[in-house]
């Protein structure tokens, strides 16, 4: 126990360091090179319990691993290094064969095949030194084809309970997939796992798609399309394919829309020749309420989580900044002050902080802030940093980075809080404009 | 006849293939349309109005102003639509790569607004044109520095409409 204490002391002092992080210098970070050190994290092949399991066990076991080696709060012990294997699920293991290989946390587990062909997932967490359980097994049950989401359930269990915060694991990213050159780009609506597996396209290739949202249900996408010749705002269901656009509006110009928190709503931008103001949108009534009415240009706006606020960018007192109003409209208040122009707030599912763009002498940025403006912290820069997107839990942001030049092209990258573990989202083509969905029910 | 039958089929793979970034009226539409064999450019041609007269603006940095050229390009263009009346035009606002996305619509909208709202100062019918913004989706220059972006912030005038239009 005592042991497991030090596991638990070492997430504490990474969290504190999380939210001390302000001062680090915030270009490409190295996740190595902080003063964090990632728990030791083995996990040996979950044992087939059965012979319809054989072709899972593994494939679950190695979701497991990646999930929690992708924070950066873990560091795998890889297989090679293992010297013993685990055989039964029941028995206790043998901590000895783990603390040798220097592992910390040791995650066992089984899989199983019902007669109706279910595939169980069982697993158990523990602490190598204190030879101690952390919490009690648990056990999946769902469809073959649902092992993925399965592997992610175990994976955001164990993050919870030895980080304090809720997983992330299960949940998707709606993004534009890019082919092409820079000036013949081709761009087709996707959706995909967080991790990039199972993708699909939602739209072909025909009309320019920009910046898709999930609503809360993460069934139901919201975006704007070219294909009536305008740009315009459309809902798509995943499942049904079902698409609609959003008013029939054949003379305005439609972006940036955005769910509200509960789902009967829509906020975004109508472009009215030389003015952009924000709209509420009630999706039953498809009546529209203007927000904003200010000369300049009013866009991106994204609700507080509870639903009572809105941020967005406008450029009414000359350059770009980020402004707060009600979320029924009325007087604004501006929350940036320093120097550059900012773009694409986000309010954080936490309700704290707003991640933001912010271009300065000519880089962008992915940086936050708290709800008031205070405490700027700049997570990024490069040549285009642009349009971050949370993770369910607050945690992580995702965002595309475009490179320069002639050959230019996006690809998305996920960054911590704090500015660590920067990485590239693996993705077949160029791709853009994420937002990443709640954790999938 | 098999070489031919190819031949159209690339043709018209090409012309799907420039739907999404050029449509039939995009940047280059009709660029050739008024070339005759060895013969000066038909003044009444898209190529005439694209080359000679100028089909594009270009503005400052997260402006929308128009400067002294572009007021006189502007000009030749009305004069040329007041001699063809049933032309119609659509005026295509562009930003460069420096802004965010969302950010470069509305800019580039506000662009279009410009000239459109120059034009109908200058006497076009309202009802003769329209306005649609692409923001930084369709860069027509591609290297990351001024002398790219400055072709790139652009409203290009796109004509449409009237007899004998190719």
């Amino acid at each position: 126990m005592n042991h497991f204490k030090t596991l638990l002391g070492a997430m504490l002092v990474l969290l504190a360091g999380m939210a001390g992080a302000q001062e680090r210098p915030t270009i490409e970070i190295d996740v190595s090179g902080g003063n964090i050190e990632p728990v030791p994290l083995a996990v040996p092949q979950f044992i087939a319990e059965t012979s319809g399991a054989r072709r899972l066990s593994g494939d679950i076991s190695s979701v497991i691993l990646s999930d929690l080696v992708s924070t950066g709060l873990f560091r795998e012990i890889p297989g090679t290094a293992h010297i013993a294997a685990i055989n039964n699920f029941n028995a206790q293991p043998l901590f000895s064969d783990w603390s040798v290989v220097n592992a910390q946390a040791l995650v066992t587990g089984a899989v199983s095949t019902g007669s109706d062909g279910r595939l169980v997932v069982k697993f158990r967490l523990f602490d190598v030194d204190a030879q101690l359980p952390i919490g009690d097994g648990v056990q999946y049950a769902g469809t073959q084809e649902s092992w993925r989401r399965m592997a992610h359930k175990v994976a955001d269990t164990i993050y919870s309970r030895i980080t304090g915060e809720s997983g992330y694991f299960d949940s998707r990213i709606v993004f534009i997939s890019e082919t092409g050159p820079k000036n013949d780009r081709r761009k087709r609506l996707a959706v995909m796992d967080y991790d990039g597996a199972n993708l699909q396209y939602l739209t072909d290739e025909s009309a320019i798609v920009l910046a898709p949202r999930f609503a809360p249900n993460t069934r139901d996408i919201i975006y704007t399309s070219y294909e009536t010749g305008l740009p315009q705002v459309f809902l798509l269901n995943i499942d049904t394919g079902r698409r609609s656009q959003l008013l029939d509006d054949t003379t305005n110009m439609a972006t940036a829309p955005r769910f509200s928190p509960d789902g009967t709503k829509v906020v975004m931008s109508i472009i009215d020749g030389s003015n952009t103001d924000i709209y509420q949108v009630d999706l039953n009534s498809r009546r529209r309420t203007r927000l904003t009415n200010s000369g300049g240009i009013d866009t991106t706006p994204s609700f507080s989580p509870d639903g009572s606020r809105i941020v967005f960018a406008s450029d009414r007192g000359g350059s770009q900044q980020l402004y707060v109003m009600p979320a029924s409209g009325g007087e604004a208040r501006r929350i940036s002050s320093g120097g550059g122009s900012y773009g694409t707030p986000v309010w954080s599912p936490r309700g704290d902080m707003i991640a933001f763009t912010k271009i300065r002498s000519g880089r962008f940025h992915i940086g936050v802030m708290r709800v008031d403006g205070s405490r700027e912290n700049l997570l990024t820069a490069s040549f285009i940093d642009e349009a971050p997107t949370w993770s369910p839990n607050g945690r992580v942001l995702m965002f595309f980075r475009e490179t320069a030049g002639a050959n230019g092209a996006p690809q998305i990258y996920s960054v911590d809080l704090t500015g660590r573990n920067l990485r590239r989202v693996d993705t077949p083509s160029f791709a853009s404009d994420p937002d990443w969905s709640g954790v999938v029910r | 006849m098999g070489l031919k039958k190819t031949g159209l089929m690339l043709a018209a793979v090409l012309a799907l293939g420039a739907c999404q970034n050029g449509g039939i009226f995009g940047d280059n539409g009709g660029r050739n349309a008024g070339q005759t064999p060895g013969g000066a450019i038909e003044e009444s041609s898209l190529e005439y109005f694209a080359t000679a007269i100028g089909d594009r603006v270009l503005f400052s940095v997260n402006e929308a102003t128009l400067n002294a050229d572009a007021k006189r390009i502007l000009d030749a263009q009305v004069a040329w639509l007041n001699q063809y009346p049933e032309r119609t035009i659509v005026i295509e606002g562009h930003a460069d790569e420096q802004g965010t996305r969302e950010y470069n619509l509305a800019l580039g909208a506000r662009r279009a607004a410009s000239v459109r709202n120059y034009m109908v100062a200058a006497g076009l019918l309202e009802t003769r044109l329209s306005i649609i913004s692409y923001g930084k989706e369709r860069p027509l220059e591609v290297c990351s520095s001024e002398a790219c972006w400055s072709k790139n912030r652009r409203a290009v005038t796109v004509v449409a409409g009237g007899i004998g239009n190719v």
